[in-house]
């Protein structure tokens, strides 16, 4: 029952990481339609940003919270930096082009900035620093540590807020606009260029976030830990329904908790044939049956056509 | 070949395909006695991209289906042969009790096997992703091979059918009439070394590839590719079964994946995980799309620039440092991937049909400049 | 007269809205039928379940007696019933002629093997092909186009060039929804020649349009949907004086 629990907790911490990097898809998805594949390598650029003001901090005697504050804070602008001028350079000249082209420079995109962070920070792993307690707290016999409330926390005041911004402001408003139909929100008044950009630099913005908490989850960062990270958090927005913030919330928990409560029990239910080496299989599967059988999601609507 | 050549005076084809066969004989003592064997070797793995290539071309030029994990038909091919053709399964008892050296099938029945095999993996794989388009077939199909990668890396317990990340090792190199490949062979009276008999066989069947491509292209299963390429709906009012010859265009492509990955594992004599990753199938992909999509000429130039230049990027890079700035500034490996997303970018940016598309494509793309505003 | 096309109580439904409810018509083999209504009466809805593109919720539909295959349009297209689409759906990077070869897949046979070993069976399938293409296209008058793309086509080439890869399947009935959309009125006129030559050459052919004076000069019989249910079936001349129909239309207009 304790190892359930355990499996359980560390299903939703991860589960909110993953939250943490979909919403970045979904918010452009929302906006453009587009499946912006190099969003996973905003986050690694996020994570290792961060990770070289930590190290410069770490021996000055500042406490560890405040540290990692100021580590997310480095890697916020270079991150919006990165994702406006992918935008500019890669998406916008390419907002006409047939399916395949943004697709290929996205791609493109993905390999530049990985080996960019070979070039900075080489290609071992970078172990992150304790910055916070390590010492778990009780929660009914399972175990949970100060990071992972933290991330739990962070991501719940970035769902909140991100949904505050969409429906509650100006801005969100012309996001929304945007959405729908650019060309029609271009009529209104919109200059949906710009509202484009801004989605973009507030995605990669979150993508820094999401980057330090997963480094600070694993204690490790390295300059391919986009990939598969971006992979599973698209798994998670498709889940819950690409374009759909909520959904990329809902989404992400799930797919934690699949991926937790999978990998534990695997071997036990296969009798030892298959064991925890297959993890990575589920974030697959769980993806191709959603697009499969429900493109929409779980909360999303209907997108058949761009399925 | 009249179609390759861009001629349709039969003499002028004549010349032209003569001059070709010589070009491609003289080729390799060219490369060899000018760069070293270590470049006949690369022209042996361009082959192998071409053929790659031009499978995936019919899955993603012709039928318009963007396939991000076709390294995993690759992948099957080879491990068809490795694990048929080597020392290998000598490790479960139940086979090393009636084949004690393990399998070691002849090449011309393990490289069709491989292919049939990697052909119905096509049509598996294929068959639930019939109803997805675009960026969504191309992140199932990329989990797809990742899948096949994992499982490559995994089988090799309860029972050892991989290898694992070790991969297998003493694979049996191609045999023809008895004669190995690997090893230096007399011809006529002239001593051929391995690399170059590999690039003969490799010539001849990427030819045969090349052939098979242009006759299917233009036949009526490959104009019904093309047409559910344009318009799928339409495709179907006009009474194609868009479900099989999707199918077929998957498993045709899957195909060729298969052969040349049998090739491939018994060209290196040892195949593991590492080969068969996601940024095989998008070099492949690039291949494609930057050579020009649906364009047999445009896929090879694809394959031979990609292939070819990154090589010279990796061995001058150091030395080109090493002359401006006394040492190795920039690690030359990361530089090359750099420079190919770099490519990435720009081709798309600026030649977005490819750098050789077929001539209507090409149309295309001027009307497309003139309508953006 | 024989009965080409008969519709018993079909039915179609859209999440609450009844987009065809209890469509029962029958079309006769040689005619030209039409089909007209206001907008958003269920004509384009009953096409697309005519040609398999909707499954249809209740109801049959049987052809030359036979129920219809159900599930795909490509079944349909092999039983004999082509089409064309309001908003003209071409191969709009292949050429006109290869349009119309595409047309011909169903009644063809070469497989892979076929393709590539280019036999003498595969030789002369491809060159009946290509022959009955051009044929096609000198049909409906823009053999001179065969080598364009067919994006390149202007507008009024593109309706026949659909209607030449329609009649490419060898159809028994033609459908044609709303071909004269756009054109003006000598490139309708030409249209309706053509339409007439195909009847004349033994096509059935069921009409979907707008121009009602179109409808109305070249039918013999015309039926009327409005909100999803049959109103009038009739010759053009008592259809036009049908008080239903003209209330549909909101009082006049018609004719």
């Amino acid at each position: 029952m304790e190892i359930l629990l355990q499996q359980i907790v560390n299903g939703v911490v991860l589960g909110a990481v993953y939250a943490l990097v979909a919403l970045g898809y979904t918010m452009v998805y929302g906006i453009l339609g587009l499946i912006n594949f190099a969003h996973g390598e905003v986050v690694m650029v996020g994570a290792l940003t961060a990770l070289t003001a930590i190290n410069l901090l770490v021996g000055s005697g500042l406490p560890g919270p405040v540290i990692l504050l100021i580590g997310i804070l480095a890697a916020a602008p270079v991150c919006l930096a990165v994702g406006y001028l992918m935008e500019r350079i890669a998406y916008r000249p390419l907002r006409n082009a047939p399916r395949l082209a943004p697709l290929i420079t996205a791609i493109g995109v993905s390999i530049i900035l990985q080996y960019l962070a070979v070039l900075i920070w080489g290609r071992s792993y970078h172990a992150y620093p304790e910055l916070l307690p390590t010492a778990p707290f009780d929660l009914f016999g399972a175990r949970i540590t100060p990071t992972q409330i933290l991330i739990l926390v962070l991501a719940t005041l970035t769902m909140v807020g991100l949904l505050l911004l969409v429906h509650k402001t100006r801005l969100g408003r012309a996001m929304r606009a945007t959405a729908e139909n650019p060309g029609i929100a271009r009529l209104m008044g919109v200059d949906t260029d710009r509202i484009v950009s801004i989605t973009f630099m507030l995605g990669s913005v979150l993508g820094a976030l999401a980057g330090v908490m997963v480094s600070v989850n694993y204690s490790i960062a390295h300059y391919q830990m986009g990939f598969i990270l971006g992979l599973k958090a698209f798994t998670a927005a498709v889940l819950g329904g690409i374009g759909n913030l909520g959904g990329a919330m809902v989404g992400g928990i799930l797919l934690g908790l699949i991926e937790a409560l999978g990998s534990g029990y695997i071997g036990d239910l296969t009798g030892g044939v298959f064991g925890s080496n297959y993890r990575d299989v589920f974030a697959f599967f769980v993806l191709i049956l959603v697009l499969i059988f429900r493109p929409s999601g779980l909360l999303g609507e209907k997108l058949a056509d761009r399925a | 070949m009249n179609a390759l050549l861009g001629t349709s005076n039969p003499r002028l084809a004549r010349g032209g395909a003569l001059l070709l066969a010589v070009a491609l004989v003289l080729l390799p003592l060219l490369v060899g006695s000018g760069f070293g064997n270590a470049w006949v070797r690369v022209l042996d793995f361009a082959l192998l991209y071409i053929m790659l290539a031009l499978g995936l071309n019919i899955v993603v030029g012709y039928a318009g289906l963007l396939d991000l994990g076709y390294v995993a038909f690759y992948a099957v091919g080879a491990y068809v042969y490795a694990i048929l053709s080597s020392p290998h399964l000598a490790n479960i008892p139940a086979i090393a009790a009636l084949f004690p050296l393990g399998l070691h099938l002849p090449m011309w029945l393990v490289l069709p096997l491989g292919a049939i095999i990697a052909g119905v993996f096509g049509v598996l794989l294929g068959a639930p992703t019939l109803r997805l388009r675009g960026d969504y077939l191309a992140i199932v199909t990329l989990g797809f091979g990742e899948i096949i990668r994992i499982f490559l890396n995994n089988l090799n317990r309860p029972v050892n059918i991989t290898n694992g990340p070790q991969g297998i090792t003493q694979i049996d190199p191609i045999r023809i009439g008895g004669v190995s490949l690997a090893k230096t062979q007399d011809v006529l009276g002239i001593a051929v070394p391995s690399l170059y008999l590999y690039y003969y066989l490799f010539v001849i069947l990427a030819m045969l590839v090349v052939f098979v491509s242009m006759r299917l292209e233009n036949s009526r299963i490959g104009r019904a590719w093309v047409a559910i390429r344009e318009d799928e709906v339409a495709a179907k009012a006009c009474g194609i079964n868009t479900r099989n010859i999707k199918l077929l265009a998957f498993a045709m492509g899957a195909t060729f994946g298969g052969v040349s990955g049998g090739l491939f594992a018994g060209f290196q004599e040892f195949v593991s995980p590492e080969s068969f990753q996601l940024i095989d199938s998008i070099m492949i992909l690039c291949m494609v799309v930057l050579g020009g999509m649906g364009h047999i000429p445009g896929v090879i130039l694809g394959a031979l620039l990609l292939t070819v230049l990154p090589e010279i990027f990796r061995q001058g890079a150091a030395p080109l440092q090493v002359a401006l700035f006394g040492k190795v500034v920039l690690d030359p490996e990361s530089l090359r991937m750099l420079m190919f997303g770099v490519a990435l970018v720009a081709v798309m940016l600026y030649r977005p049909a490819g750098l050789w598309p077929s001539p209507t494509r090409q149309r295309e793309l001027g009307e497309m400049r003139g309508n953006v505003p | 007269m024989s009965v080409l096309l008969e519709a018993r109580h079909v039915g179609k439904c859209f999440g609450g809205i009844q987009a065809l409810q209890d469509v029962s018509l029958t079309i006769n083999v040689g005619e030209i039928y039409g089909l007209i209504g206001p907008n958003g009466a269920g004509k384009t809805t009953f096409f697309n379940v005519l040609t398999g593109l909707y499954p249809k919720d209740s109801g049959a539909i049987l052809l030359k007696g036979s129920p219809l295959p159900l599930g795909s349009p490509h079944l349909v297209a092999e039983a004999g019933i082509a089409r064309t689409f309001q908003n003209i759906r071409l191969f709009a990077n292949m050429t006109a002629l290869e349009n119309v070869m595409v047309g011909r897949h169903a009644r063809t046979r070469a497989s892979v093997i076929g393709a590539v070993l280019h036999d003498r069976r595969t030789r002369a399938e491809e060159s009946a092909i290509e022959q009955r293409a051009i044929q096609l296209l000198h049909y409906v008058g823009i053999a001179d186009r065969a080598n364009d793309l067919a994006r390149h086509l202007p507008y009024g080439d593109q309706r026949r060039l659909e209607i030449a890869r329609a009649l490419a399947t060898e159809p028994a009935l033609l459908a044609l929804d709303e071909p004269a959309a756009g054109m003006n009125a000598t490139e309708t006129a030409a249209l309706r020649t053509l339409i007439d030559g195909i009847r004349v050459d033994g096509i059935t052919v069921l009409l979907i349009e707008h121009d009602v004076k179109l409808v109305m000069g070249l039918c013999d019989r015309v039926a009327v949907l409005d909100y999803g249910e049959k109103i009038a079936e009739d010759i053009p001349e008592r259809v036009q004086s049908n008080p239903k129909v003209i209330e549909a239309y909101l009082g006049g207009g018609i004719g």
